[in-house]
């Protein structure tokens, strides 16, 4: 990263891409890819001085998290889960309309018995005197779901790391409940399982994060305001 | 630990030769169980407060293995593995690494990498014996090792489960109040739902389901759930069985129709939770608490008053240590005494040694039943830290 450029870090794949790219487009300066269609950088145009980097949500938390680039575009839900300290990391510059979606406890529909957070320890209890081993919940937000479960007094569970089709492992026998994204519920309801009362854990989406740990020189600092303007007059 | 220093492990390697010394001479044998372990029995058994800080892993074969975070459920299955009916006593001691993530960074208070010297003991019958060896041989060691300033900290967690058997409540509630033990926040918040005699959800579906169940005739009620579950489309999946859904229903309809928790009781379990003091005194703080309410709870005191009177022709000053019923809250396979060896300092820090009773974790990992156990276990590193604050 050289001195004066502003560089800013872009979902390189997925509807998060597409929905970015519309979102710079609308601003009036498009994206352009450098080189081969394939390629992993870009530049606005129309604005001097900014490298654009493509790279996967998920990866753009660590280049905020070090440094490696001022601004960057992923979700809320991979922030909160990754990074220990959110506030003293990155800054929330703007809320961008894309990827919405909830982070949410669900459980098996027949659980007829069970519909919010408190009755869960009560079942956790249950489940280890009669199989002899601890509930086990499925998800890829280690961290946001021991959070939550910690601010409602829930503890006798185990996590078990899911990667992917992770709906799934109530019905195949390999987690008994899940802490999982949805949008419009139907691939929970799919799945037979129901999202708890009080399970939502956070309400997601897209924002413009500013790194706290990239060197802030004045011509990235200018640029960052003016990117900034231009995506909130959308 | 990540810098250690030449000269800082000849000075804990010095320390831990005094210290297994002191164990072998006991006649505790040495072992050194794997550092790598399997996550699941270790998970299982310990929840996700201190699965939060194991170091986690999958290897090349797909297998979920942890770095051990502590070292009693590894030597506990070493024993298992030696014997298998778990039927033979034994005594083992051990000194290695133990492994746990720091949220606060890895600092020499709290590192990340530490060792671990400590005592267990298995299927000794004379559970009293055992408790009052452990604590002495513990002292023992941390004294050999130099220690000079130091006090004991106490809890007993069946004498909780005692108090909480004798007092007059339904079984549903009993059991409640024993798995709540371990989340006091969440206790308490029971405690006093109970007594309020607050009524679950009154219009929901569960308990208009529930209201058609039979407490008197489980079979059926099963029957009338999984109609229930068959007419809304609802499958059974999963590995929650309609039994356990129909047990919790039949709890609320015990719930929806039982009296409130009597405030009386209510006081009394916060009155016994709130005891902390010098070990003496402490036990006859109980002891009135319980007279007053009418329950008898006298085995589990003279249990403890036996204990505390060994201790002292032991040599321990129980003037200097304390008692806490609440104490012992954070390891959940604990069952009876526990104790805690503790010199001044921030946290953890200040936490030398520590260890207890837990008759109910060798049958969680795969003997045939409960097994009597106990151990403790001495963080060294701190050990050594503590001595050479007080050394000129």
């Amino acid at each position: 990263m050289t001195g004066s450029k502003l560089s800013i870090a872009v979902p390189s794949k997925g509807r998060l891409k597409d929905q970015a790219a519309d979102v710079f487009e609308r601003a009036g300066v498009p994206l352009r890819n450098k080189g081969h269609e394939r390629g992993y950088r870009a530049t606005l145009d129309g604005l001097d001085g900014v490298e654009v980097v493509l790279t996967s949500a998920a990866e753009i938390v660590h280049e905020l998290k070090s440094g490696r680039v001022h601004l960057g575009i992923t979700g809320e839900d991979l922030i909160r889960e990754t990074l220990a300290d959110v506030d003293g990391s990155v800054e929330f510059l703007a809320p961008l309309g894309l990827g919405r979606a909830d982070v949410v406890v669900a459980v098996p529909d027949c659980w007829i018995d069970v519909a919010r957070m408190a009755d869960l320890e009560d079942v956790a209890a249950q489940f280890v005197r009669a199989h002899g081993r601890r509930l086990r919940v499925a998800t890829k937000y280690m961290n946001l779901t021991r959070r939550f479960f910690a601010a409602n007094g829930v503890a006798g569970y185990r996590i078990m790391e899911s990667v992917g089709a992770t709906e799934a492992t109530p019905a195949a026998g390999t987690a008994e409940l899940i802490v999982d994204i949805t949008t419009t519920g139907t691939t929970l309801r799919a799945n037979h399982l129901k999202v708890l009362e009080d399970g939502l854990i956070l309400r997601s989406q897209a924002h413009l994060f500013a790194s706290r740990a990239a060197p802030w020189d004045a011509s990235p600092k200018r640029l960052r305001d003016v990117i900034c303007n231009r995506l909130k007059t959308l | 630990m990540a810098a250690e220093s030449a000269r800082k492990f000849e000075a804990l390697e010095a320390q831990a030769t005094s210290l297994l010394d002191v164990f072998k001479r006991a006649g505790y044998e040495q072992v050194a169980p794997s550092i790598i372990q399997p996550a699941d029995i270790f998970l299982d058994q310990i929840g996700e407060q201190v699965r939060s800080r194991t170091y986690v892993f999958t290897d090349l074969a797909g297998h979920e293995l942890c770095l051990r975070p502590d070292l009693t459920v590894p030597v506990s299955r070493l024993y298992l593995e030696r014997y298998h009916d778990a039927s033979t006593p034994a005594r083992f001691c051990y000194n290695g690494p133990a492994f746990r993530f720091q949220p606060d960074r890895n600092n020499q208070a709290h590192p990340r990498e530490f060792r671990q010297a400590g005592i267990e003991s298995f299927g000794a019958k004379n559970k009293e014996s055992a408790d009052v060896e452990t604590v002495l041989l513990a002292v023992e060691a941390v004294r050999s090792a130099g220690l000079k300033d130091f006090r004991l900290h106490f809890g007993d967690i069946a004498l909780f489960y005692a108090f909480i058997d004798s007092l007059a409540l339904p079984d549903r509630w009993r059991l409640k109040l024993r798995h709540y033990f371990w989340r006091p926040p969440v206790f308490h918040a029971l405690l006093s739902r109970l007594a309020r005699g607050e009524r679950p959800d009154a219009e929901g579906p569960a308990v208009a389901l529930a209201r058609t169940l039979d407490r008197d005739d489980p079979e059926r009620s099963e029957e009338l759930v999984a109609r229930y579950l068959d007419e809304k489309g609802l499958p059974l999946a999963g590995n929650r069985t309609l039994s356990e859904v129909t047990a919790r229903l039949l709890d609320l309809l015990g719930d929806l129709r039982a009296e409130p928790l009597r405030k009386e009781v209510a006081t009394v379990i916060d009155r016994f939770l709130a005891v902390s003091a010098q070990p003496k005194e402490a036990v006859e703080r109980v002891a009135v608490i319980a007279k007053g309410a009418g329950i008898d709870v006298a085995p589990a005191v003279q249990a403890l008053v036996r204990r505390f009177e060994r201790l002292e022709r032991g040599g321990i000053d129980l003037g200097k240590s304390t008692f806490a019923t609440e104490f012992g809250r954070s390891f959940e396979y604990y069952s009876g005494l526990v104790f805690q060896i503790e010199v001044e300092g921030e946290r953890e820090a200040g936490q030398i040694a520590g260890g207890g009773r837990y008759d109910g974790l060798l049958a969680h990992i795969g003997a045939p039943r409960d097994v009597p156990a106990i151990g403790s276990a001495i963080h060294t590193e701190r050990l050594l830290a503590a001595v050479e604050r007080r050394a000129p």
